[in-house]
C-alpha cells in the first residue's frame, strides 16, 4: 500500500515564497497578539498564583463562578475544561495562600456556599513567587542549554567538520561561562546565543546547520504564536512539549538533508533547486508517514487524554505539524538562499569549502560539460586537498579542507581521481 | 547470517528479564523467593496516585529574631536582679542588641553578668555616648547558624509529628537547601486538612500522667474525670497504638524553656541525658511543680502527642533540669527538638503546593492509558496494513519497546507521572518512525530492482544513521528536561529518554534478526513489505 506515489513530483521549491508568507503571517499575527496582551498567558508555574480545578454537580458558567468567588478573590480567570457534561472548570487567580491559610480551602467553602455541598475540588496548584521565579530561571536555562547542545550536535553531524563542531562547542562553552559569571538575565543570553550561532554558521559556512537551526526557531515561534492566538496558558508542561518538539522537529529536517546530500554526491549536474525538489519528493513519503504516526498518537492524547495534559498535547500537535512543514519549506529554501547569496558574493572564487562527504556548495552556473563522471570528494578530506582540484573554468570537485585556493593555473588539469568514496548511509 | 542464533538469544534474554521486572507491577500476588530479587512495582507519581506535594520554607530568620527578643527580656530581668541600672535594652538589626547603661560605673559588673549568664552573647563594642555607655552585643555567627539549623530541625520534626497523625503510608519529608522542606504525601484522603495542620504553630505542654488508672480502666473507657487518653509518639519501643492517660490540665507550657540539648556522657552506660533549662519565671513555676509532684510522671506533650514521660525525681529549684532515660540517640534528639519547639517556634511558609485528589488521579491514569492504547492500536493496525508482514514485525518491535521502557522504569525505581504516560505515547509514535525509515528505503531499493537481501542490507544501512540522529536530538531535549524539570515533567523526560534508547535496540537490532531469519532460514523469496 502506498500513500504517496514513488514518482511524485511537487514543486516544493517553487512554493516556497507562498510558504514564507504563510509562516510569516502566523508568526506576525502571533507576535501582534502577544504584544496586545502583554505577553503569553503564563501558567501558575511561571507567574505564581493559584490554580484550582473543580467539578460541579450542576451546570454553571464561568461568569457565575466568578461571581460566586467575588468575596474571596477579586480577579479570577475561569474556563471550562473537559467534556461539556463534566462541568469541570479551571479557576485561576494570582492570589496565593497567605502564609498557611489555605486559599483553596476558602475557595472550596465559597463554592459550596454558592452551589450547595458536593462540589469537588479535583486539584490545586499553588506556586509562590519564589518558586515561580526559580522555575522561570530553570526554564530559561533549559532553553539555553538545549539550544547549545543541539547547535553543537548539528554542526558536527551535518557538516562533518569536526572543527565546526569544536568551534561551536567552544563558543557555547564561553556562553555558559558568561551566564554564570555575569549572572546575566537568561533571556539576553538566549538571544545572544541565537545571534552568535547564526553568525558562526554564516562564517564557518555551515548552511545545513543554519537551515536546521532556523527551522527550529521557526517552529517554536509558530507554536508560541498559535498559543497566543488561542489564548492558551503557557505552563511547565507546555514548555516541556516545546523543548521536546525542538528535538523532534530536527528529525524531518535530518531526513531531507541526508537525502539532499546523497543526491548531491550522485549527480553534480542538476540545478541546485531541482535537486532539492527531487530530494524532498523522494523523502516525502518518509516525512509524511513519520509525522502522521506521531500526529495520530498525540491526537489520541489530545482528544482522550483528559484535561490535565490537554494543553501539552496541543503544543505537541502543533509542533509535529510545523516540524515537517519547516523541513520542507524553511530548511531547504534556506539552502537555496544560501547558495544564491554565495553565488552573488563570489562569482569568481574557485573552490569552495564544502562538507567532506556532503554536498558541495558550488556556484550553480559554473559547471562545464566535462563533469560527467567526476570524482567525488573523497572520504579522507586531506587526500583531496591537493592542487589540481581547484580549477578555474573546469569545475572540479570542490576541495574541502577549507582554504579557498584561488588557484587559477590552467595547467592543473590533472587527471582527477576516478575513485569515489561515498559515505555509507 | 551473522550469528543469528546468538543475536536471537540476546533478544530472548532481554525479553525475559524485562518480563520478570514487570511481574510485581502487574500482579498483586507475591512470590516469596522472587520478591527479593525483583524490583518493586513501578511507583506512581502524585498526579496519578493523588496526594500532596508541598515545598515549605522555614522562616529561620524569624526564629533568630525571636531568640533576640527573648534575650532582650532575659537581659532586662538579669540586670534588674543584679541591680544594674540600665536606660535601654533593645534589639537593633537582625541580631544586635544595644544595651545602654547610664554611666560607665557598672560596666564591669555588667560584663561579669554577661559572661556568667549569657555566654552566647558577645560584646562587640563599648563606647561612651551622650546617653551613657552603650554596649552593643551580637550573637556570634556560629550561634546564629545553630539557631537556624535548629529552626529547620524543629520545623521538620513538627511536620513529621503531625503527618504521623494522618496515617499516610509513604510520607516523604525531607529538608532541602535554603531552609526548605519538601513534603510529599501520596494517597492522602483529605489533603486540605493536612495542609492546614502543617501550618499551625507548634504547642508544647507539660501534663501530669494520671495515677491509679489501670489498663483495664482504659479498655473499658472508664477514665476518671479530667483525665484523657493521649497518643504516644510511635517509636521502636512503643507499638503503634500506645496511649497514655494524662490529667488534661496543662501544668506548664513550653514557652518558658530556654534551651534543651542532648548531653553526651550520661551518668551511666546506656543512658542518655537531656539538659533542660527554664527562664526565671518558668523556673519558679517548675520548682513548684516538681516539689508538689515528686514521684509522679510528667508527660511532655507536643501538639497533643506524648514524647516522653519521665519521673519527677526531686524538687528542681533553679530551672535547670536533666532528663535521663534509656532513650536511643534518635529518641533523645527528637525529644530535645520537641522541647525547644515550644520556646522557639519557627514559622513555616508554603512556597509551592500541588494537590491532586484521588479521583482525578485515577481518572488521569484511565484516560492516559486509554489514549495511549488507542493510539498504539491505531499505529499497529496502520503498520500492518501499510507494510503487510513487515508491519507486523515492526509491531512486535513496538511491543517490546514499550515493555522495555516499563521494565527499565521498574528496575531503576523511576516514577510514572501523567506526562510520563504521554511520553510513552509519544514514544509509540516515534518508535515506528524508525521502522518507516528503514522500510521506505527498502521499498526504494526493491523498486530499483535489488534483491530482497540487498535491499534489506542497504535499507538498514542507510536508515540506521538517520534514525540515530533523530533519536539523539530528541534525547538531548529529554536530558535537558530531566536536568531542569520538576516532578511530573521529569517523569516525561524519563519515559521519553528510555523510550528512545530502547527504540534503537528494538527497531533496528530486533527487527533485523527477524528479517535475517526469514531470509536465511525460511528462504523467503519475496519481501512482504
Amino acid at each position: 500500500m502506498q500513500l504517496i506515489r514513488p514518482d511524485i513530483n511537487i514543486n516544493f521549491v517553487g512554493l516556497r515564497y507562498r510558504a514564507f508568507m504563510l509562516s510569516g503571517t502566523i508568526i506576525i499575527l502571533g507576535l501582534l497578539v502577544l504584544l496586545m496582551r502583554g505577553g503569553l498567558r503564563m501558567g501558575v508555574d511561571f507567574a505564581g498564583g493559584t490554580l484550582i480545578q473543580a467539578r460541579f454537580n450542576k451546570a454553571t458558567s464561568p461568569d457565575e463562578i466568578r461571581n460566586a468567588l467575588q468575596g474571596t478573590i477579586s480577579h479570577a480567570f475561569v474556563q471550562q475544561v473537559g467534556a461539556r457534561g463534566d462541568n469541570e472548570y479551571l479557576v485561576r487567580t494570582d492570589a496565593i495562600h497567605e502564609e498557611l491559610g489555605s486559599l483553596s480551602n476558602r475557595i472550596e467553602d465559597e463554592l459550596n456556599r454558592a452551589y450547595g455541598p458536593g462540589q469537588q475540588v479535583l486539584r490545586v496548584e499553588m506556586v509562590g513567587p519564589k518558586v515561580g521565579h526559580d522555575l522561570r530561571q530553570k526554564a530559561l536555562h533549559a532553553i539555553f542549554y538545549a539550544f547549545l547542545f543541539i547547535a553543537v550536535y548539528i554542526s558536527w553531524r551535518f557538516e562533518f567538520k569536526l572543527s565546526a563542531g569544536l568551534i561551536m562547542l567552544f563558543v557555547m562553552g564561553l556562553g555558559i561561562y558568561l551566564l554564570d559569571a555575569l549572572g546575566l538575565n537568561a533571556v539576553y543570553l538566549i538571544g545572544g546565543a541565537l545571534i552568535v550561532t547564526f553568525v558562526l554558521c554564516w562564517f564557518l559556512q555551515l548552511p545545513y546547520a543554519l537551515g536546521a537551526l532556523l527551522s527550529l526557531v521557526h517552529d517554536i515561534l509558530i507554536t508560541i504564536g498559535i498559543f497566543a492566538l488561542f489564548d492558551k496558558e503557557f505552563s511547565l508542561e507546555v514548555f516541556a512539549a516545546l523543548l521536546t518538539l525542538s528535538g523532534y522537529s530536527l528529525n524531518d529536517t535530518i531526513i531531507v538533508y541526508d537525502r539532499i546530500r546523497e543526491n548531491r554526491n550522485k549527480d553534480k549536474k542538476i540545478k541546485f533547486s531541482d535537486m532539492i525538489n527531487g530530494a524532498i519528493n523522494q523523502t516525502l513519503s518518509r516525512t509524511v508517514l513519520t509525522s502522521m504516526t506521531v500526529f495520530f498518537v498525540i491526537l489520541c492524547l489530545f482528544v482522550l487524554g483528559g484535561s490535565v495534559i490537554h494543553d501539552f498535547s496541543f503544543a505537541m500537535l502543533i509542533g509535529v505539524v510545523t516540524g515537517s512543514y519547516s523541513s520542507v519549506f524553511v530548511a531547504s529554501p534556506i539552502l537555496i538562499a544560501y547558495e544564491d547569496l554565495k553565488k552573488k558574493k563570489a562569482p569568481r572564487a574557485v573552490s569552495r569549502r564544502a562538507a567532506v562527504q556532503g554536498g558541495d556548495a558550488r556556484p550553480a552556473g559554473r559547471r562545464t560539460a566535462a563533469q560527467a563522471g567526476d570524482a567525488q570528494p573523497t572520504a579522507a578530506r586531506h587526500a583531496a586537498a591537493q592542487p589540481g582540484d581547484a580549477q578555474p573554468a573546469v569545475k572540479g570537485p570542490a576541495v574541502d579542507s577549507g582554504e579557498p585556493k584561488p588557484a587559477r593555473s590552467p595547467k592543473k588539469t590533472k587527471k582527477r581521481s576516478a575513485g569515489q568514496l561515498a559515505r555509507q548511509k | 547470517m551473522k550469528n543469528l542464533g546468538l543475536r536471537a538469544l540476546l533478544v530472548a534474554a532481554i525479553l525475559i528479564v524485562g518480563l520478570l521486572c514487570l511481574i510485581p507491577t502487574f500482579t498483586s500476588t507475591s512470590l516469596p523467593g522472587l520478591s527479593n530479587v525483583l524490583p518493586e512495582k513501578i511507583h506512581l507519581g502524585l498526579d496519578l496516585q493523588g496526594g500532596i506535594y508541598l515545598a515549605l520554607e522555614v522562616e529561620a530568620d524569624k526564629a533568630v529574631e525571636t531568640a533576640g527578643e527573648r534575650f532582650v527580656e532575659e537581659i532586662k530581668d538579669a540586670l534588674r536582679a543584679k541591680k544594674i541600672a540600665f536606660t535601654k535594652v533593645a534589639r537593633t538589626g537582625a541580631w544586635d542588641i544595644d544595651v545602654v547603661l547610664p554611666s560607665g560605673e557598672q560596666l564591669n559588673e555588667f560584663n561579669e553578668t554577661l559572661k556568667s549568664d549569657f555566654p552566647r552573647l558577645k560584646p562587640a563594642t563599648a563606647e561612651t555616648t551622650p546617653e551613657g555607655t552603650k554596649v552593643v552585643l551580637t550573637m556570634d555567627q556560629k550561634e546564629i547558624n545553630d539557631l537556624r539549623k535548629m529552626a529547620v530541625e524543629q520545623g521538620l520534626e513538627t511536620i513529621r509529628n503531625r503527618i504521623d497523625q494522618f496515617g499516610v503510608t509513604e510520607p516523604d519529608i525531607r529538608p532541602e537547601a535554603g531552609d526548605r522542606i519538601l513534603v510529599q504525601l501520596p494517597g492522602i484522603k483529605n489533603p486540605q486538612e493536612a495542609v492546614n495542620l502543617i501550618g499551625k504553630t507548634a504547642v508544647l505542654e507539660f501534663k501530669l500522667v494520671a495515677q491509679n488508672v489501670t489498663d483495664q480502666d482504659i479498655r473499658d473507657n472508664k477514665l476518671p474525670p479530667g483525665v484523657k487518653l493521649y497518643p504516644m509518639r510511635p517509636s521502636d519501643r512503643n507499638n503503634q497504638e500506645a496511649k497514655i492517660p494524662l490529667e488534661d490540665k496543662t501544668v506548664l507550657t513550653g514557652q518558658y524553656i530556654t534551651d534543651a540539648r542532648v548531653e553526651i556522657g550520661g551518668r551511666s552506660f546506656g543512658e542518655v541525658q537531656i539538659a533542660l533549662n527554664f527562664d526565671p519565671q518558668g523556673g519558679k513555676l517548675f520548682e513548684r511543680l516538681t516539689s508538689d509532684n515528686v514521684g509522679r510522671r510528667l508527660a511532655i506533650v507536643l501538639d497533643g502527642v506524648v514524647y516522653s514521660d519521665p519521673v519527677i525525681k526531686e524538687r528542681i529549684p533553679n530551672g535547670r533540669a536533666v532528663i535521663t532515660g534509656s532513650y536511643t540517640d534518635e529518641e533523645a534528639k527528637v525529644l530535645a527538638i520537641a522541647l525547644r519547639t515550644g520556646r522557639l517556634p519557627a514559622p513555616v511558609k508554603i512556597l509551592e503546593e500541588r494537590t491532586v485528589g484521588p479521583a482525578l488521579g485515577a481518572d488521569s491514569i484511565k484516560k492516559g492509558v486509554l489514549a495511549s492504547a488507542i493510539g498504539g492500536l491505531g499505529i499497529i493496525l496502520f503498520m500492518m496494513v501499510y507494510y503487510r508482514f513487515s508491519g507486523v514485525i515492526a509491531d512486535l518491535a513496538l511491543a517490546m519497546n514499550i515493555l522495555l521502557i516499563l521494565a527499565i522504569m521498574a528496575l531503576i525505581g523511576a516514577t510514572l507521572t501523567l506526562p510520563g504516560i504521554a511520553g510513552i505515547a509519544l514514544t509509540i509514535g516515534i518508535a515506528v518512525d524508525a521502522n518507516v525509515l528503514i522500510y521506505e528505503r527498502i521499498r526504494e531499493e526493491l523498486r530499483l530492482g535489488k534483491t530482497p537481501r540487498a535491499a534489506i542490507d542497504t535499507g538498514y544501512q542507510r536508515a540506521t544513521i538517520t534514525i540515530m540522529d533523530a533519536n539523539v536530538t530528541s534525547a538531548i531535549a529529554a536530558l535537558v528536561l530531566y536536568g531542569f524539570g520538576t516532578g511530573p515533567v521529569r517523569g516525561f523526560a524519563v519515559t521519553l529518554f528510555f523510550g528512545l534508547a530502547a527504540n534503537m535496540f528494538t527497531a533496528i537490532f530486533v527487527t533485523r534478526i527477524i528479517f535475517d531469519y526469514l531470509l536465511s532460514e525460511r528462504r523467503v523469496k519475496e519481501l512482504s513489505i
